[in-house]
């Protein structure tokens, strides 16, 4: 089978994302979905430290350290681009302003709980940042990852072993081997990646999976 | 009328930032500002790490980054407490030891909640309900309530005795405008703070900045200080 690389994932995400959407990026994998939105789209991109109309990364020598992205990136603004404060940010999250936030994540059950800020062990320190209110505020949650860990256990679970991000907020799966959309009544494949049959892509995953009649 | 000695001057503008600290107790809850540096008032913690105050409750998104700024207030091990969304960084060295060893207690916010805490203080609000965290470990303990379709979590304000902020430019009435992403949570705890504390780049006369675009209104801030402009360059 033909995996997808990071930079595919990110582009195949992209895909999805419509003209005019409001869009935040999480820190870390999603980052890399900017560099792949389709061209003739207008598709706006939130930032949680208080900017709208994120534009790409500045070129060397003309980075700005008062204009930085989540990740602590140096970025610019588009024109049209807007500054505000970090509770007004908060609300266009929290209160269902945005379209889409896309997350990178450790895993994500079958009912769409997701878990990526924590890995529960005992000498790590806990950071959340922004993760609890993308995964309650945005209209969609995207999730995207490999579909498997370093040792091959499936990162899409009956249900996460680490610590909650939030409760049945996922809605779509992206990942190196497929898209999976969750439904109420369970995970639904849309697409796999070349050369992965249906039931190869069922064991792999570890929980049961629907075939979408289209999915190829 | 006026008599001749009779001054109705309005003037917050402190000489420097030692003067602008000087009254800091052990003990305070201090709000600091700044997402990373972005808006981290550099010299305002400087001269609080000189001034000396110890036991103090910090609030911050981050617990500091490399040997400056907040790091260092941690290091020089004046924070008893800190309240923040998001410690844990590649250069967060100074905290991670404090941590590890015991010696500083961390309340871990999401990040929204922590602002919206922090909003709440300023403008009065007793508790809010969010959603935010609901079904999570940062949530156990809360009360919970269901509200329309969703779940929400009760939470409290976050109060500070003092607020330390970096803005662009201030009048002598405190009116101040920010710079691009390092506004973050500067009006927020400039409003939720006894004494807001601002360090600027530029002071300019009273009326010269345009009122349509002050973004913290003067009544939130109490002091003023003017400093150089940081050479320190994006971390």
């Amino acid at each position: 089978m033909k995996k997808l690389d990071k930079k595919q994932i990110a582009a195949r995400v992209a895909r999805d994302i419509p003209d005019g959407a409001y869009v935040n990026l999480g820190i870390g994998l999603p980052t890399l979905v900017a560099d792949h939105l389709p061209r003739g789209r207008e598709i706006i991109l939130h930032s949680e430290n208080g900017i709208l109309g994120v534009g790409p990364k500045p070129a060397p020598g003309e980075e700005d350290e008062d204009l930085i992205n989540a990740g602590k990136e140096p970025v610019t603004l588009l024109p049209g681009g807007a500054y505000f404060h970090h509770a007004d940010s908060f609300g266009m999250i929290r209160g269902r302003h945005l379209d889409f936030c896309i997350l990178g994540a450790f895993q994500v059950s079958v009912a769409g709980d997701l878990a990526n800020w924590h890995t529960g062990g005992a000498d790590a320190i806990p950071a959340v940042g922004g993760a609890m209110d993308l995964a309650v505020g945005a209209k969609k949650v995207l999730v995207m990852m490999e579909h498997l860990t370093k040792s091959g256990e499936s990162k899409i679970v009956e249900r996460c072993t680490y610590p909650l991000t939030g409760a049945r907020c996922v809605n779509r799966i992206y990942t190196d081997l497929a898209v999976i959309d969750v439904k109420p009544d369970g995970l639904q494949v849309v697409e796999m990646v070349e050369g992965l049959s249906f039931d190869e892509l069922q064991r792999l995953s570890g929980v049961p999976l629907r075939r979408l009649a289209t999915a190829a | 009328m006026r008599c001749d000695n009779f001054r109705p001057m309005v003037n917050k503008l402190f000489a420097s930032p030692e003067a602008a600290l000087a009254d800091i107790p052990d003990g305070s809850t201090i709000m600091i500002g700044g997402f990373g540096h972005a808006g981290m008032p550099a010299e305002l913690i400087d001269a609080l790490i000189a001034q000396g105050a110890r036991e103090l409750t910090i609030v911050n998104n981050n617990a500091g980054n490399a040997d400056t700024g907040l790091a260092a207030l941690l290091k020089a091990k004046r924070v008893r407490k800190i309240l923040c969304s998001f410690p844990r960084q590649a250069d967060s060295w100074h905290f991670d030891a404090l941590y590890r060893a015991g010696e500083i207690e961390l309340e871990l916010v999401p990040q929204g909640t922590l602002a919206e805490r922090i909003r709440a203080a300023g403008a009065g609000i007793g508790a809010f309900y969010t959603p935010t965290a609901y079904g999570t470990r940062l949530a156990e303990g809360k009360e919970t309530r269901r509200i329309g379709d969703r779940d929400c979590v009760l939470e409290y304000p976050i109060h500070a005795d003092y607020a330390l902020i970096k803005a662009e430019r201030a009048d002598r009435w405190g009116n101040l405008v920010y710079r691009k992403s390092a506004r973050n949570f500067g009006p927020i705890m400039a409003s939720a703070a006894r004494c807001a504390v601002v360090q600027v780049r530029e002071t300019v006369e009273l009326g010269a900045l345009d009122p349509e675009s002050i973004v913290t209104p003067g009544i939130f801030v109490k002091r003023v200080v003017r400093v150089a402009p940081s050479m320190r360059k994006a971390a």
